[in-house]
């Protein structure tokens, strides 16, 4: 949905999403890393399964929420993308007892 | 730029919540005057939206995004190069007033929290897009036209496929200008502004031909009307598709059309963000012009908690550069109530901004009676999802008003709107309208919703966690 | 204008409201005098409890008598109130915790209560599979459980209104003053006359009560309130932890939420509160302990009503001692909210006979000691 303009500057930042490796710039929030790599939706809605994408992305909409290296409910919009995340779109009301203790 | 929670000044003269460009030109001024200044701001670099990633921008041609955009460069410099210090990636959650004088911060960094005091506290927060409610309007494939625009200044983004920009104001333009610079192509502009509202606008078109506004406008709306098709007076709007959004239909002069699309950009306006002000306590009132809430303040920003202020577009909308003399203004007076600067110094600095001031909210009525945007678009119907946390529709609202749901509180107790995490910033203006409009009474008589900290959710690990004084900060251990 | 009627009720909170409904359903003329709307206060943003357990003896009888009333409300109010009964647990965290715990459930049994059961660890985890291992049983209390109480407010005044009553909200108590036969209340919005009043005022209670010729030391508190995202479903009663001030209930649509009795800073004049964050850390530092399940929640809001506490930690209800036809009804200490419909139903033939077969005299509002009236907070 999202393509990079060819003049962008930045390295590459190499991520994973639900398990698949995809390439993010560096400043991208991990929000901007989704749409630069094709995601189209980042989450299920706990109350009626619908499909939701980042919308506002300055913090206020709530959209975004994706979990990120095991831990979820995450802003992506806010989170700089680091090398190596491991970020998971996210399935209605968070299975915690899947998460490992803190 | 303090990148590590502990490396917080546990009390502080000023704290500023927000770095765009009032918290920007505030800190700078604050610090010169020989406050502690302490800038707190969500986002990974300073800048607020409006001048996104100023400091670290990957679009190399500066043609793309314009003149406006790098005017914040040398804003963003004096603030970073000044005594002020600067906290990136740090959620403020909440704020109350300590028991006699000053404030405690409650501030997220990493995953991890403390709290701080400070004498004073400017919030700088802000504005949001004005939510626009149309049926479909949650599905993948639509996003804000600022969060388009994010995506560009931040990440260097443009969508792919057919993009269609649909709504009314000033940022339409921009972002379909910088769209245009960038080479992306737009199948259509979709303009909501009511026809009705010229007439509504003329009186104030003198102030705003004066102003810094109308140049700058009048290039872009000409540059985008040669190369984009553009359809005035759409009367209504859905978005259509079942996983994501596949097409907009539009209405004009009666007639129905639909323009399939990939990416569907909406915009009605801005309006301050008040969300942390209403948190506080301050009080606010309904602006019938800006059909907007705003907190109530004095012409020094100080609202109706004693050493608390706003300024910028928290205020009320009026721009960037407003925003900046807001800022000063502000810092001006904080100084003062602190003890650094008399009254008279005070007053005579205060001098140059108001009058920048002035002419950007003289110029600025005009563009808020023109694209004051239709009652239809602010006010839904049917099914259309209201509050998109909890998926409650119009039509669930309106038929609990009679239940006793007579304002946006008791409705947030009876349907949860407002209850899920963006705290009614995506529904509130909403709601309070369709009650109001419901009940025959108008917004102001209404209220909006009681908001509570925290105003960004918290985990509860990281409440847990928290440092009890200021002793144990350094011994925290993250269990 | 003067507005007349049979009672005039002075507050609409769940009390007010259930008295209201209970005297309408008499055939009495009532009038409710609201400040703000009901609901607003604690009667609102409680944590919606509907306990028997853990209760002050002397509120046993009433409390029990009032869970009659919630197993039947949607005859009563036209509404369920969202009142679910998976019982509620205190969770014994040491021996001797447990130990005090079985003498006050076999002093119960003496009385002839049997509510209240003491459990072993066993039945603890079989009721509470998520508790922390570490805790050697508890008390059940298996009729128990909890309802909405904005809505449950908002079903007692409907159903008032239904029934006749008059209910004026946004309108405040100025004042109050014999009238020849009758009482006669100074309002924002005109003067009311009744021959008899209930002083339903919750944390602003001790005024009324002062004009009424009855001070007492009523103190304002804030009891608060934390709420999280949903979170899969994984608990059913309501769990309460008394030492560590803890109380935890999970709602049909998987939002937790976390109370127990830490205390923001009331300003009741200007209907505000202030969270003392310190102390949710402190919750939330519990909840972490005890309910590793819950160690990933987040945390959305926090809230505080505001309410009256009295010194005895129970409520003033009964007539007053010093006016002809003024009824007390306020107080409850942050545990009123169970108590609203039998209460209102005590009330109402209180007010109507004269008497009551429930016993209220540990409730007498001259019972404090120096009957200073409260200070202001």
């Amino acid at each position: 949905m999202f393509r990079r303009l060819p003049d962008a500057a930045g390295d590459n930042i190499a991520f994973t999403i639900n398990g698949r490796r995809a390439q993010a710039l560096a400043g991208d929030t991990v929000a901007a890393a989704l749409l630069g790599a094709g995601i189209e939706h980042c989450r299920i809605t706990p109350i009626s399964g619908a499909r939701r994408a980042p919308y506002c992305m300055m913090g206020v909409c709530f959209e975004c929420l994706v979990t990120i290296d095991g831990v979820g409910n995450r802003q992506a919009c806010l989170i700089p993308v680091r090398a190596g995340m491991r970020v998971e779109t996210q399935q209605g009301a968070r299975a915690i007892a899947e998460e490992s203790h803190a | 730029m303090i990148s590590d929670l502990e490396a917080l000044p546990a009390n502080i003269d000023l704290a500023i919540i927000g770095a765009g460009p009032a918290g920007l030109a505030a800190s700078t001024i604050a610090a010169r005057r020989g406050l502690g200044t302490l800038v707190l701001d969500e986002n990974p670099g300073v800048g607020g939206q409006v001048y996104r990633a100023i400091m670290a921008n990957p679009v190399r041609d500066r043609a793309v995004l314009g003149a406006d955009y790098w005017r914040g460069e040398a804003l963003a410099k004096e603030a970073v190069a000044s005594s002020a210090q600067h906290a990136a990636s740090a959620t403020v959650w909440s704020v109350s007033p300590l028991e006699t004088a000053g404030y405690e911060i409650g501030v997220s960094m990493a995953g991890r929290s403390r709290m701080i005091t400070a004498q004073e506290v400017m919030l700088a927060t802000g504005a949001l897009e004005r939510p626009f409610p149309i049926p479909g309007w949650t599905l993948p494939g639509i996003m804000s036209c600022g969060g388009a625009q994010t995506a560009l200044k931040a990440s260097g983004l443009i969508p792919d496929g057919r993009i269609v920009i649909a709504g009314c104001g000033p940022l339409l333009w921009l972002i379909a200008w910088q769209y245009l610079n960038a080479g992306a192509s737009i199948a259509a502009i979709l303009d909501t502004t009511p026809r009705a509202n010229w007439l509504g606008a003329m009186p104030h078109l003198p102030a705003f031909l004066a102003s810094p506004y109308f140049a700058k406008g009048l290039k872009l709306m000409r540059a985008v009307g040669a190369k984009v098709r553009v359809v005035s007076g759409v009367e209504a709007l859905r978005a259509e598709g079942t996983d994501k959004v596949e097409s907009v239909v539009y209405t004009k002069g009666g007639r129905e059309q639909s323009i399939a699309v990939d990416v569907l950009l909406l915009h009605q306006g801005v309006v301050p963000s008040i969300n942390l002000s209403n948190a506080i306590g301050c009080r606010h009132t309904w602006d019938e012009a800006q059909l907007t809430w705003k907190p109530e303040t004095d012409d020094w920003g100080v609202t109706s908690m004693p050493g608390l202020t706003v300024a910028g577009d928290g205020v009320g909308i009026a721009g960037a550069e407003a925003a900046a003399e807001r800022g000063r203004i502000a810092a001006l007076s904080a100084a003062h109530r602190l003890g650094k600067i008399d009254a008279a110094t005070r007053d005579r600095d205060a001098a140059a901004p108001r009058a920048t001031l002035r002419r950007f909210e003289r110029g600025r009525m005009f563009l808020d009676a023109l694209y004051r945007p239709a009652k239809a678009y602010r006010i839904p119907q049917g099914d259309t999802i209201v509050c998109r946390c909890e998926e409650v529709t119009a039509d669930r609202i309106r038929a609990t008003v009679p239940l006793g749901a007579t304002g946006p509180n008791q409705m947030k107790s009876f349907l949860r709107c407002g209850m899920g995490p963006c705290q009614g910033r995506l529904c509130g203006l909403t709601v309070a309208e369709l009650i109001a409009d419901e009940r025959g009474i108008s917004p102001q008589e209404l209220g909006y919703y009681r908001l509570r900290p925290p105003v960004k959710p918290i985990a509860l690990a990281e409440l847990a966690a928290m440092p009890k004084t200021e002793a144990s900060t350094k011994a925290v251990v993250r269990v | 204008m003067t507005e007349t009627a049979d009672v005039i009720v002075i507050g609409g909170g769940i009390h007010g409201c259930s008295t209201a409904l209970h005297l309408a359903m008499r055939g009495i003329r009532v009038v409710l005098i609201e400040k703000d709307y009901s609901g607003r206060h604690s009667s609102g943003v409680n944590a919606g409890g509907v306990r028997q357990l853990a209760r002050h003896l002397a509120e046993v009888p009433i409390s029990v008598f009032s869970m009659s009333l919630w197993e039947h409300i949607a005859d009563l109010v036209d509404d369920d109130c969202g009142f679910s009964n998976h019982g509620q647990v205190l969770v014994a965290e040491s021996e001797p915790e447990l130990e005090a715990f079985r003498e006050r459930v076999d002093d119960l049994k003496l009385r002839g209560f049997i509510h209240e059961e003491l459990i072993d660890r066993t039945e603890l985890k079989k009721l509470v599979p998520a508790v922390s291992d570490q805790c050697p049983g508890g008390v059940v209390s298996r009729r128990d459980g909890a309802a909405d109480p904005f809505r449950t407010t908002q079903a007692f005044r409907r159903k008032a209104v239904s029934l006749g009553a008059r209910i004026h909200e946004g309108v405040a108590v100025m004042g109050l003053r014999r009238n020849g036969a009758v009482w006669r209340v100074e309002t924002s919005a005109g003067a009311f006359e009744a021959p008899k009043i209930v002083n339903a005022a919750g944390a602003w209670a001790d005024r009324v009560a002062a004009a009424a010729g009855d001070p007492v030391p009523l103190e304002v508190i804030a009891p608060m309130l934390m709420i999280t995202a949903p979170v899969p479903h994984f608990i059913d009663p309501v769990v309460i932890l008394r030492s560590r001030k803890l109380s935890f209930k999970q709602f049909a649509n998987g939002t937790v939420m976390i109370g127990g009795g830490y205390r923001a800073r009331p300003y009741r004049d200007e209907n505000r509160t202030v969270i003392d964050w310190r102390q949710l850390a402190d919750s939330a530092k519990t909840v972490w302990e005890l309910f590793p399940i819950m160690r990933s929640a987040t945390i959305v809001r926090a809230w505080a009503g505001i309410e009256a506490r009295m010194p005895d930690d129970i409520p003033v209800i009964g007539p007053s001692a010093s006016s002809e036809g003024i009824y007390h009804q306020f107080g409850f200490s942050a545990h009123g909210f169970q108590l609203g419909p039998g209460v209102g139903a005590l009330m109402a033939e209180l007010v109507a006979t004269g008497a009551t077969n429930l016993p209220i005299a540990p409730f007498r509002v001259d019972r404090f000691k120096d009957g200073l009236a409260a200070t202001d907070h």
